[in-house]
């Protein structure tokens, strides 16, 4: 393989973008993990807002969710995106000036974010929180995103486009539209607006950009990730370009339609739950298209997953993406949605995503990134790498499986009813019941956060110049 | 739904499932053979194999087609078209409703033929009821029912709307709105200290005797026509006896000064759309039967 790479002519890639996006990767990802730990805490034990409305539940819960999805795992994406697509079409991006103008301007969106949250600034929609400002600077560098991706492809070298800048571009496509429409809305002040959609039409757009945030951002977008740098750590080639074709398409057109799965039972129209539904059963195999590409591409390399712990991060995170577009359908049933609806499942499926897949190949690609990025030959710390992968993987399954606990408890405490018609439990039982799980959430959440320290340890010393790798384990460095 | 927009959706859906069965069709190879023949191109080192779908995904993905275009024959969602089966949500959940009804219509029957002060120390009644409260009322009242500030205790035998079942019935079925004007720009501030003078010294405190005399005054100008000139208040207009030790707001003095200044707004939200008749029923005895 690397003689293949070097027998090319490489222009000189603009590497620094890249650098500063992976950089600030492991910043966010540690600040917004950082936030999640404290409001699981707050859950069991509720005295952690030490009284103060900034520390509030209500105002951090949105912090945490636009700190690990736009600020980590936005600037997971444009990082790995950035190197992608020179990579893979032999061409520096278009100007440097504009990549540089993404940087900074996303940077500043989340530190907008990060001040305007925890002031009580809201606009009141899941995952598009904040207000009118920022909508506008974040449509603004999202285009010029798109100009210098797609600006790239054009002037690329190679004769056709890779699979991973199919998923990347859509991922740019969509996530432009959907934040658009969702967030159109008329201001009252520089710190207020309201929604231009009302009632059930504002709940249905809010949540086709809520689930099509899932399914092109933390989804498509990380797959072109997964096409890249799974091949590459493992030194294969692709499964079946035919099925990454299939697979493409129909995730793509499939996906828009799932968001009213988040309404059912509600206000919402019954031909729109049903389409909801039946298209969100019908992503189950698209979903699993690329699971089953990257786990595939493995195949004849399985014995690297002894001695190679990115690829691990890498193989493992496509695990619990196959587990958790296996559960999401599942919960989109109508019948199944009854009991998980407005439960901790909820929160538990969404982790099992986030932190089992999103966090975890962001951080099996940034361990490949980070040598080559900053000249090195390998990460500082191969079995730092190791330690890191099982307290993912051990802080993952602890918070998932609390979750489910809880879930399915709460699901079935709400429903169960006497013989005299009267509900068995009242509602702060169910509360009550769910304690237990709170803590082994918090275990568990903050095991995936120190893992996150241990990262930013190995990250570090990595790009010192004075320090030497440690010497990697005998096997791995044949890897 | 206009039957443009119906159409609209008909058509989208259908294209949308042609163009995966297409999708999926058009890539299926005929041979089932794995190869290690790549497609030659390459990207940065990594090349592609050309592996056919495997086939357990393949008719996974078309089991699931399958499954979807039926579900639509059977259930709505294409457009203004009902289904086969004709079901709503609404009408399931009508249904339920109408089989819970039937199934507990013996027991409510049987409970609302008979007065409130009979079953309320009924142990069934008491344990159906204690349930109802702490799914409907515990938020505000408390689970003991003993209330918290700004909600009444319903166990230490005050009432402010009163205490009998059909009053009580009332204040649940049709909750209650208990207004205190705000009298602080009507008698100023001094005024506000001598009232509360003066309702400090009808429950037996300290208070400046001078101030007192010209609180009452006051109170028997603005104050009396609700709370009656003896400070015992009135049922009927829900204003509270100020001279029982009671005090929903609080009883120190800038409480109650609070209280005369800037008025207080008591809401107990009706239940009727929230809670069948029988229910109430067996709530009301419940929360008679906790002052028995």
């Amino acid at each position: 393989m690397s003689e293949l790479n070097s027998a090319l002519e490489h222009p000189t890639y603009n590497y620094k973008v890249v650098r500063q996006f992976a950089i600030m990767t492991v910043v966010w990802g540690i600040v917004g993990m950082l936030v999640g730990v404290l409001i699981a805490a707050q859950l069991a034990w509720p005295a952690l807002n030490f009284d103060l409305p900034w520390l509030h539940f209500g105002r951090l819960r949105p912090l945490h969710t636009n700190a690990v999805i736009f600020a980590f795992g936005g600037c997971a994406l444009f990082c790995t995106s950035y190197y992608i697509v020179q990579r893979t079409c032999q061409a520096r991006l278009i100007s440097d000036k504009l990549a540089a103008v993404t940087f900074w301007g996303w940077q500043l969106v989340i530190l907008g974010a990060a001040v305007s949250l925890p002031l009580g600034l809201t606009s009141g929609k899941e995952y598009a929180e904040l207000e009118w400002p920022i909508d506008i600077l974040i449509a603004v560098v999202w285009v010029l995103y798109a100009i210098v991706f797609f600006g790239t492809i054009m002037k690329r070298k190679t004769e056709h486009i890779y699979v991973a800048n199919w998923f990347l571009g859509a991922f740019i496509i969509a996530v432009a539209v959907l934040h658009i429409i969702n967030s159109l809305a008329i201001p009252v002040a520089m710190t207020k607006s309201y929604s231009i959609y009302a009632g059930t039409i504002d709940a249905m757009v809010q949540w086709w950009y809520g689930h099509n945030a899932v399914g092109f951002f933390l989804t498509a977008g990380f797959l072109g990730m997964m096409y890249y740098f799974v091949p590459k750590q493992a030194e294969r080639p692709v499964y079946s370009y035919r099925l990454s074709i299939v697979h493409f398409w129909s995730l793509v057109a499939v996906y828009i339609w799932a968001g009213p799965h988040h309404l059912h039972y509600t206000a919402l129209p019954d031909w729109a739950q049903s389409l909801g539904m039946v298209m969100s059963v019908i992503l189950l195999a698209p979903s699993w298209g690329g699971m089953i590409n990257g786990m595939m591409t493995l195949s004849g390399a399985w014995h690297k997953l002894r001695t190679d712990p990115i690829l691990r991060f890498l193989v493992v995170s496509l695990s619990f993406y196959g587990m958790s577009t296996f559960e999401g359908p599942m919960m989109s049933i109508k019948t199944v949605n009854a009991l998980s609806h407005y439960t901790d499942w909820t929160i538990g499926h969404v982790h099992s995503g986030a932190l089992g897949w999103v966090a975890m190949i962001s951080i099996g690609c940034i361990y490949h990134l980070i040598p080559i990025l900053f000249g090195r030959e390998r990460m500082y710390s191969t079995d730092l790498i190791n330690v890191h992968f099982w307290m993912s993987t051990i802080g993952t399954v602890l918070y998932i499986a609390s979750m489910w606990v809880n879930g399915i408890m709460q699901g079935l405490m709400w429903r169960a009813y006497n013989q005299d018609g009267t509900l068995t439990y009242s509602f702060v039982e169910s509360v009550a019941a769910s304690y237990p799980g709170y803590l082994v959430r918090v275990i568990g959440g903050g095991i995936f956060f120190a893992g996150m320290l241990v990262m930013a340890y190995n990250v570090y010393m990595t790009t010192r110049k004075d320090v030497a790798p440690q010497p990697a384990p005998a096997a791995a460095s044949a890897a | 739904m206009a039957s443009f927009w119906s159409l609209w959706i008909i058509i989208l859906t259908s294209i949308t499932f042609v163009a995966m069965v297409w999708v999926l069709f058009a890539n299926r190879k005929r041979e089932q053979q794995p190869t290690d023949k790549t497609t030659g191109h390459e990207y940065d080192g990594i090349q592609e194999y050309d592996n056919p779908l495997p086939a357990w995904w393949f008719y996974m993905f078309v089991i699931t087609i399958v499954w979807g275009a039926a579900y639509l024959v059977i259930y709505p969602g294409m457009g203004n078209f009902p289904g086969i089966l004709g079901w709503t949500q609404i009408e399931q959940h009508d249904r339920e409703v109408a089989a819970a009804d039937e199934k507990f219509r013996a027991m409510r029957d049987r409970y609302m033929a008979l007065p409130v002060e009979e079953i309320a120390g009924d142990p069934a009644v008491r344990k159906m009821g204690m349930r109802m409260f702490s799914n409907n009322c515990a938020q505000c009242h408390g689970a003991d029912a003993k209330g918290s500030y700004g909600f009444p205790n319903l166990t230490d035998g005050d009432w402010i709307f009163g205490g009998t079942p059909d009053a009580i019935k009332a204040s649940i079925t049709q909750g209650r709105q208990a207004a205190m004007p705000a009298w602080g720009t009507v008698i100023g501030d001094q005024g506000v200290e001598e009232v509360t003078a003066y309702v400090m010294s009808i429950n037996g405190r300290e208070a400046d005797e001078a101030k007192v005399a010209a609180g009452e005054k006051h109170y028997q100008t603005y104050c009396a026509a609700c709370h009656a000139a003896d400070a015992t208040g009135n049922p009927a207009l829900g204003s509270p006896n100020l001279k029982n030790g009671i005090w929903l707001y609080g009883g120190n003095i800038e409480q109650v000064a609070h209280s005369i200044r800037a008025g207080r707004n008591g809401v107990m939200p009706a239940h009727e759309n929230l809670l069948s008749e029988d229910k109430i029923h067996i709530l009301t005895a419940y929360v008679y039967g906790l002052n028995q």
